[in-house]
């Protein structure tokens, strides 16, 4: 079925579609609209699932973890400052490797207040170890929605679906959306690792010693630092789950292929613009603009941040003389953390005496600054051409006006 | 021994002894019980039993007399206040350890027998 519609809709149908049991979430701009769409849906009876109303974010995620915890598919939404409202849970869902899925409507965050779109929000949690995966249209939103359950339940860890906030959470646009029967064949029914049993109680994630413990089974039971570990491991061979997960969507849907980049006229490209999210698809024009005036340039988009898809992208990009990062989101006190990422994937190509393309680094769109097509194509084009250009104090901080 | 075979990848205890650890280790002072002044061990019949009641880790017995398990007392002191008789005294770790053949610090029937 075609519909025309909001990001926030799009994802509330995907979760809808994807049969979450429990919804917990607490009202947030721009994400509110989401879980007021699931709180309609569970009304109306179009949607068995719980929805437990909760006083802050920290309880919204914490609900989601103990209704994970007895087997049941838990979701929830939010942005910004009620993201890092959550953050302790945050981390302790990824410990507990529970398969909740979250939307993260990516938002600035506080101080000063603001309601705009940028990446700090989810950027600021990929050391948690939850995996990411950043949309750029409608249709991503409600695919990686139902992909994100699949992926997270496949390997026991949580997924942020990370998608900008105006931008694509209260545009409308054409998506398709998928029908039950082909989610059905898509997204088995949950199988908890482990659930919770009244029949056989359990201690989940109290204090765990730094050392190694005989359980009183006699078995030799990890210490924090083996379960940490675990966790690691995991998150590196989720780069390979997530590609299965796509390949089976692909398979089922017809739509997708590549979990981890988005490449776009990047075959022979001389300059690859390396990005996140929308940003990513309006660049395409921006390419087009400097294709047609014989600069051979191309976009790569990171649709899968954490676990991140170091090799796949020093393959996408090593042919390349220069690769662009243009982010939302900054290190504060050293550099874009996405800029640092991609350099820190060459440098093992660069140590081993491999020819690697020149990595800049630039920031836009902090705070819902405009990002202007015309900017990024100025910007780019005096980048390739390595003229000099007006781009006020930092012409690393595009469209800065100080 | 590793614990790459372990069947959970998360923490998981049951209850049980030992599931959290040996936390007696992380003791500072050690509940040592006087026999002379506990209410069941001088009457030799159950009887009050307040410090196996209170006791938040489970390692006093309901037996006569009461004994307390080290391996796990973490040596939090919530026996000896509560004890209405005072028969449990706390006494630093580091001269039980120090006294180990002391018969007074080795009036208990833990299950880590004094030598």
């Amino acid at each position: 079925m075609h519909m025309i519609e909001n990001g926030n809709v799009a994802a509330a149908i995907g979760v809808k579609l994807a049969g979450a049991q429990v919804i917990a979430a607490y009202p947030i701009t721009p994400q509110t609209p989401l879980t007021e769409k699931l709180s309609e849906f569970i009304e109306a009876g179009e949607m068995k699932a719980q929805h437990i109303p909760v006083e802050s974010e920290h309880s919204a995620l914490a609900a989601c973890i103990a209704a994970s915890s007895t087997g049941a598919r838990a979701f929830t939404a939010t942005s910004a400052n009620g993201l890092l409202y959550m953050h302790e849970q945050v981390h302790w869902a990824a410990g507990a490797r529970l398969p909740i899925v979250m939307c993260v409507v990516n938002r600035a965050v506080g101080a000063p207040w603001n309601i705009w779109n940028d990446h700090q929000d989810s950027i600021s949690q990929r050391d948690t170890g939850w995996i990411q995966m950043y949309c750029c249209d409608h249709q991503q939103i409600i695919d990686s929605v139902l992909k994100a359950f699949a992926i997270a339940e496949a390997v026991s860890i949580p997924v942020m679906v990370c998608y900008d906030g105006y931008l694509l959470s209260h545009t409308y646009m054409p998506f398709e959306v998928p029908e039950e029967q082909q989610v059905a064949r898509f997204l088995k029914p949950f199988r908890p690792a482990y659930a919770l049993d009244p029949e056989n109680p359990a201690n989940l994630n109290t204090v765990t010693l730094p050392d190694t413990r005989v359980d009183i089974n006699g078995d030799m039971a990890h210490g924090y630092m083996e379960i940490r570990y675990l966790l690691q491991e995991d998150l590196r061979a989720t780069l390979a789950v997530a590609q299965q997960t796509e390949d089976s969507f692909k398979q089922i849907f017809g739509r997708g292929g590549d979990a981890l980049l988005e490449p776009y006229r990047c075959d022979d490209a001389e300059y690859i613009v390396v990005g996140l999210g929308s940003l990513t698809y309006q660049l395409h024009d921006v390419v087009e603009t400097l294709r047609s005036e014989g600069h051979k340039i191309g976009v790569m988009g990171i649709r899968l941040y954490r676990p991140f898809p170091a090799e796949a992208l020093v393959q996408a990009v090593r042919q390349a003389r220069g690769v662009f990062v243009i982010e939302k989101a900054v290190s504060y006190g050293y550099e874009g953390a996405l800029f640092s990422d991609v350099k820190a994937a060459l440098f093992e190509s660069a140590q081993s005496g491999d020819p690697v393309p020149f990595v800049k680094g630039m920031v836009a769109g902090i705070g819902g600054r405009e990002i202007r097509t015309a900017d990024l194509t100025d910007t780019l084009r005096a980048a390739v051409t390595g003229s000099p250009r007006d781009a006020g104090d930092d012409p690393g901080w595009i469209g800065l006006r100080l | 021994m590793g614990t790459r075979g372990y069947r959970y990848k998360t923490s998981h205890s049951l209850s049980g002894p030992g599931d959290g650890g040996k936390t007696g280790s992380w003791r500072v002072q050690r509940p040592i019980i006087d026999l002379e002044r506990c209410t069941p061990a001088r009457r030799g019949s159950e009887a009050c039993f307040i410090c196996w009641l209170y006791c938040p880790d489970n390692v006093i017995s309901r037996t006569i007399p009461p004994t307390i398990d080290y391996e796990y007392c973490k040596g939090c002191g919530i026996c000896a206040e509560e004890c209405p008789t005072k028969a449990i005294t706390m006494v630093d770790e580091a001269d039980v350890v120090a006294n180990d053949e002391d018969p007074a610090a080795c009036s208990t029937e833990g299950p880590r027998p004094c030598t």
